[in-house]
């Protein structure tokens, strides 16, 4: 899993250069947004202006498409899946419905971690969000290790397949094999992590002291008024929503 | 230098050092350590730590952001931490910018990366817990180069294990041996306590230089020296067993392949090492030619004589039980290959599965135990052994299967030298049983004294194919 920033977004970009704590907030203030109404025309509003959004922000839509068409594909299914065995009296209405807010739920977060390099948004974390650096750290190290995690698992494989072990056609033992190299991969992981915890605490992380930050991450004037944005956008879609006599809360 | 056999408690001493032991999880702590009169948490600030296994010991996924990484912990103020992260990068000799992704190092760039964010907090005492055991010779030369150049840019006293001595003793005036019940056996100047201890030394697992291997009676042929068994004959009239015809491998979406174009035939009673660099397919090779991995291009071949009705189709489509009854295969890791919660279950797995008398199983599970030394391990968990006793377990296992085709992967990797002897022992004993034997491998005391015949890969592809000339 590489998330390279610099193949879905212009580097100069203004949305690739935002700050990720900002990034982050918009985001899920325009997931919330789309989520919390019933009805077709507001999420709709909401995903058009988005699409505009990210491409005045410099984000190129076809990279973004390349690597998050699964969520149209979901998107999609969810849609045909209503409309087919739904029971609306407006079975197509519903389905369009039901796409249009998964998407305007998710692609905002599908953008977030496409342009959001991770150790950026550890470091905004901390500082602008006042996330304890040990966990936002400690959650980078670990993220690191997963591509690691991956491999470990082929070659557990093997390995257990040298012993003469393999299941066959038998259910019950592909499941007792499953269960079996969980096991060894979670000591294997636990015991890579305890190694990486000493190493880090050896190189003071442990220390009670204040810290320093070597890549300093900082608020602007632009992020301010990025969420401003991803609040006005909600006002707007709402407003529209409700001039057209479509709004439904989905707690009404 | 700190030297002593496995379990003289040596990484328990470096990281009491280092202020990084538990009290909480001692069972018993006596006696006092200070560091510049100061207690080891206390003195934290001053020490650095360098461990064996460089994927463990980075953090950041940059390498500049890495070295930084301490230097923050510590409260540099922030204008101060790059000029000191480029000139620890320096000191180390690390070849590329500070933006280079971690992962896409070798290990030995990864070690170096690791003592330069070591360095950039200026210790005055350097602990390093055998950083090169991990690497492959190239790797290991560059490190300690870096190592000598930090010690003369700090002056800072280092404390170094190691399990290799002859390679690390030019940078070293004093050595320490430490014994099991965690006395100071000695302690003094390399040469007076490799002329007066060495025998014992070497006894108790110590890798002392120039203590020759072929010394030693060798236990399973009690009538040759080792020197002896290492005069091989040429095996090129044995049967064949394996038959590899142009093998390749290509990752799935990877430019180029792992492996290209590979033809080799083990035959009975032979052994092949496979050598090269870190990164050249000699692993991928080994996996294919063990049947565990299809090959994308070319074909392995089982003969008649190794796999009866089987040979018809390629290994790596028999089923599991087949192949290991036929060709076994030793990985890095031996954790990797545990099925069993007691050393005696995992001895008996095979034997069990092929459907032996319980107490044949028995009989042979007990020669085995006596054999290896573990026998007063028999009912232990295999997880808790140390590096050592896994390594021999698990090449114990494969050959409780009878395969006559044994694949290793680093055999020898990291182990003291009462192991390493035992491991090349069993092999010897297979390849002269009329087994084949191939190991993958760093090690030129592996090759030297079992291989017939040598296979060099150099990115994927064959750089040559020799007899051992000796």
């Amino acid at each position: 899993m590489v998330l390279d920033v610099h193949t879905v977004a212009v580097p100069t970009g203004r949305l690739a250069r935002a700050n990720p704590t900002a990034k982050l907030a918009a985001c899920l203030l325009l997931g919330l947004g789309a989520a919390l109404s019933d009805d077709a025309l507001t999420p709709a509003v909401l995903l058009a202006f988005v699409v505009l959004a990210l491409a005045v922000g410099g984000i190129r839509i076809t990279h973004v498409l390349r690597r998050g068409w699964p969520l149209l594909v979901s998107a999609a299914g969810l849609g045909a899946t209503t409309l087919l065995f739904g029971d609306s009296p407006t079975p197509g209405l519903t389905a369009l419905t039901v796409t249009i807010r998964v998407l305007a739920v998710a692609l905002p977060g599908v953008v977030v971690l496409l342009t959001i390099d991770p150790t950026d948004l550890a470091d905004s974390l901390v500082q602008n969000a006042r996330v304890p650096a040990r966990f936002a750290y400690a959650s980078l190290a670990a993220l690191r290790l997963l591509p690691l995690l991956a491999l470990e698992w082929r070659t557990i494989k093997m390995a257990r397949r040298a012993r003469g072990v393999d299941a066959g056609r038998n259910p019950i033992r592909h499941a007792q094999l499953f269960a079996g190299t969980v096991f060894t991969l979670l000591v294997g992981a636990v015991r890579r992590a305890t190694r990486i915890a000493l190493a880090m605490d050896a190189r003071g992380f442990d220390a009670a002291g204040p810290r320093t930050v070597a890549r300093p991450q900082v608020i602007r004037p632009s992020d301010v008024a990025l969420i401003a944005g991803a609040v006005a956008l909600i006002a707007v879609a709402v407003a529209v929503s409700i001039a057209f006599g479509t709004f439904r809360p989905i707690w009404a | 230098m700190l030297l002593g056999a496995s379990g003289a408690g040596k990484s328990t001493l470096l990281l009491a050092l280092a202020g990084l032991l538990d009290p909480a999880n001692a069972g018993e702590a006596e006696g006092s350590l200070t560091i510049d009169g100061l207690h080891p948490r206390d003195a934290r600030d001053r020490t650095g730590l360098v461990l064996q296994d460089p994927e463990a010991q980075l953090v950041m996924a940059h390498a500049g952001d890495d070295v930084a990484f301490g230097p923050e912990n510590r409260a540099v103020p922030p204008e101060a931490i790059w000029p000191l992260v480029d000139a620890a990068l320096a000191a180390v000799g690390f070849p590329y910018e500070r933006d280079r992704r971690t992962d896409r190092l070798s290990g030995g760039e990864q070690q170096r990366l690791a003592f330069a964010g070591v360095l950039a907090l200026s210790p005055r005492l350097l602990l390093l817990d055998e950083p090169t055991a991990n690497l492959d010779p190239t790797g290991a030369g560059l490190v300690r180069q870096a190592l000598t150049a930090v010690q003369q840019a700090t002056g800072a006293t280092t404390i170094l294990v190691e399990h290799r001595i002859a390679e690390a003793l030019p940078m070293v005036d004093r050595v320490v041996v430490l014994e099991a019940n965690a006395d100071v056996l000695a302690d003094g100047p390399p040469a007076e306590i490799f002329s007066r201890h060495g025998d014992r030394l070497a006894e108790a697992g110590v890798w002392v230089p120039n203590h020759a291997l072929s010394n030693r009676r060798v236990e399973a042929h009690p009538s040759v020296t080792a020197a002896e068994l290492t005069q091989r004959p040429d095996r090129s009239s044995g049967d064949a067993l394996l038959i590899a015809a142009d093998v390749g491998f290509r990752h799935r979406g990877a430019p180029e392949p792992a492996v290209c174009q590979v033809s080799t035939t083990l035959r009975a009673g032979e052994a092949l090492a496979v050598v090269g660099p870190n990164g050249s397919g000699k692993s991928t090779l080994a996996t294919m030619l063990a049947g565990l991995v299809a090959p994308t291009t070319g074909t392995v071949k089982a003969t008649r004589k190794l796999a009866g009705g089987f040979a018809a189709t390629p290994p790596h489509r028999w089923h599991a039980a087949a192949l290991a009854d036929r060709i076994g295969m030793v990985f890095q890791d031996p954790e990797h290959q545990f099925l069993t919660e007691r050393v005696r279950d995992e001895l008996a797995f095979g034997p069990t599965r092929r459907g032996a008398a319980a107490s044949e199983v028995r009989r042979r599970v007990d020669a085995l135990l006596d054999r290896l030394h573990l026998i007063h391990l028999a009912d232990a968990n295999p997880f808790t052994l140390s590096g050592g006793e896994k390594r021999r377990l698990s090449v114990a296992t494969a050959l409780t299967t009878e395969p006559a085709v044994l694949v290793l992967d680093e055999p020898t990797f990291g182990q003291d030298r009462r192991t390493w002897l035992e491991i090349v022992d069993l092999l010897a004993n297979h390849r002269d049983a009329g087994g084949a034997v191939l190991a993958v491998t760093h090690d030129q005391a592996v090759v030297s004294s079992l291989a017939n015949r040598v296979l060099t890969l150099d990115r994927g592809h064959t750089a040559d194919s020799a007899g051992v000339a000796r």
